[in-house]
């Protein structure tokens, strides 16, 4: 049903905001593992961060970012509308929103992180 | 023009599984859904069931699932849906038999909330009297047909049958926020239950089905901000 329902911005935004805490979830217990190997495995640390800093490694680290910063600006979209719930009228436009301050923080982020790998100049290290 | 109707068909007696079934049927753009059904019913298939009962978008009997979306079949209009339009039971309700779903459950769940004035204090003379102000407080949710649209297009309803859904939150709100009424707590204990207002997760498929256009999200936040208020 999930996929045959036609819902609208609301529908997306839960979509998404259920696939991204998914994704985070899964981060959490990579990082847990790779944490782990700083005491329990130092040579399989440095190989694993080598990894982390590869082109698919930085590509999987723009994502993660993505998830993040979607999942934070939408969770405050709806503990905006918990405290306040006559902002459900304007529920789409916080969503827009949402999606406007994801485009301005999340690229310069990922520009960031991609930057080693084409030699781009970074602006924040 | 023609318009090409498929309509996911189940008879539970002859059927295996449910099977789209398509009709080709003659229609003008203002036309509704339902008129397309009454035409395959009256001039195709005499088998194809289906409720209705006010036809006018009052009564709430015709709400299926249209071009993937919940609604009314007799306000929904052809020009609205385009020459291809497809037409299932409301999901999440077990089938009858082709439009038709059992919707005891969604009853059941709306009576549990007890959706009628509780008032133990004697009759006044004539009547109980209301500001103006008190009654807006609620006037949204006064308007409910009972269509079930919103419940079903709830993916919180879906997987938790147990939910007892946006439609009977609603009737419940109606009731928690009306000054005449005494049986306010009761209600909210009721939908602090784990199966009551925590399980909306603010998708807003419920609003968007609403054929009598409620704001039906708000009302379930509004009930529970009622709930923490009155625990804090």
């Amino acid at each position: 049903m999930l996929l045959r329902y036609r819902g609208g911005e609301g529908m997306i935004a839960w979509a998404f905001h259920r696939i991204s805490g998914v994704a985070i979830w899964a981060f959490v217990l990579l990082h847990v593992v790779d944490i782990y190997l700083v005491g329990g495995n130092p040579e399989l640390y440095d190989e694993v961060l080598k990894v982390y800093a590869s082109f698919p490694g930085r590509i999987l680290e723009v994502l993660l970012g993505a998830a993040l910063l979607y999942h934070a600006l939408n969770g405050l979209r709806i503990i905006i509308m918990d405290f306040w719930p006559p902002l459900t009228r304007y529920h789409r436009a916080l969503w827009y929103g949402c999606w406007a301050i994801f485009i301005a923080v999340g690229l310069p982020v990922a520009y960031e992180i991609m930057a080693p790998v084409y030699g781009w100049p970074e602006f924040f290290r | 023009m023609q318009v090409d109707l498929r309509v996911l068909r189940y008879d539970p007696e002859r059927d295996s599984k449910p099977y789209w079934a398509e009709y080709l049927v003659e229609s003008g753009p203002m036309e509704r859904v339902l008129d397309l059904l009454h035409r395959v019913k009256w001039e195709q298939d005499g088998t194809l069931t289906f409720r209705r009962s006010c036809a006018h978008g009052v009564c709430g009997s015709d709400a299926m699932l249209i071009n993937g979306r919940n609604r009314l079949a007799c306000k929904i209009r052809v020009d609205q849906l385009g020459r291809r339009i497809s037409v299932a039971p409301l999901p999440g309700l077990p089938v009858v038999k082709d439009l038709v779903v059992d919707m005891e459950d969604f009853f059941a769940k709306y009576r549990s909330v007890r959706p009628y004035l509780v008032n133990e204090a004697p009759l006044p003379a004539r009547e109980r009297l209301q500001s103006p102000q008190a009654r807006a407080r609620y006037d949204d949710t006064t308007k409910c047909i009972l269509c079930a649209a919103c419940t079903t297009s709830c993916p919180s309803f879906w997987a938790q049958k147990s939910y007892v859904g946006p439609a009977a939150i609603v009737n419940a709100h109606r009731f928690v926020f009306d000054s005449r009424d005494e049986a306010a707590q009761e209600r909210l204990e009721i939908l602090a239950d784990k199966d009551g207002v925590w399980r909306c997760r603010t998708v807003f498929n419920c609003t968007d089905a609403c054929p009598r256009g409620i704001n039906i999200t708000q009302a379930i936040l509004e009930v529970s901000a009622a709930i923490v208020e009155r625990r804090i």
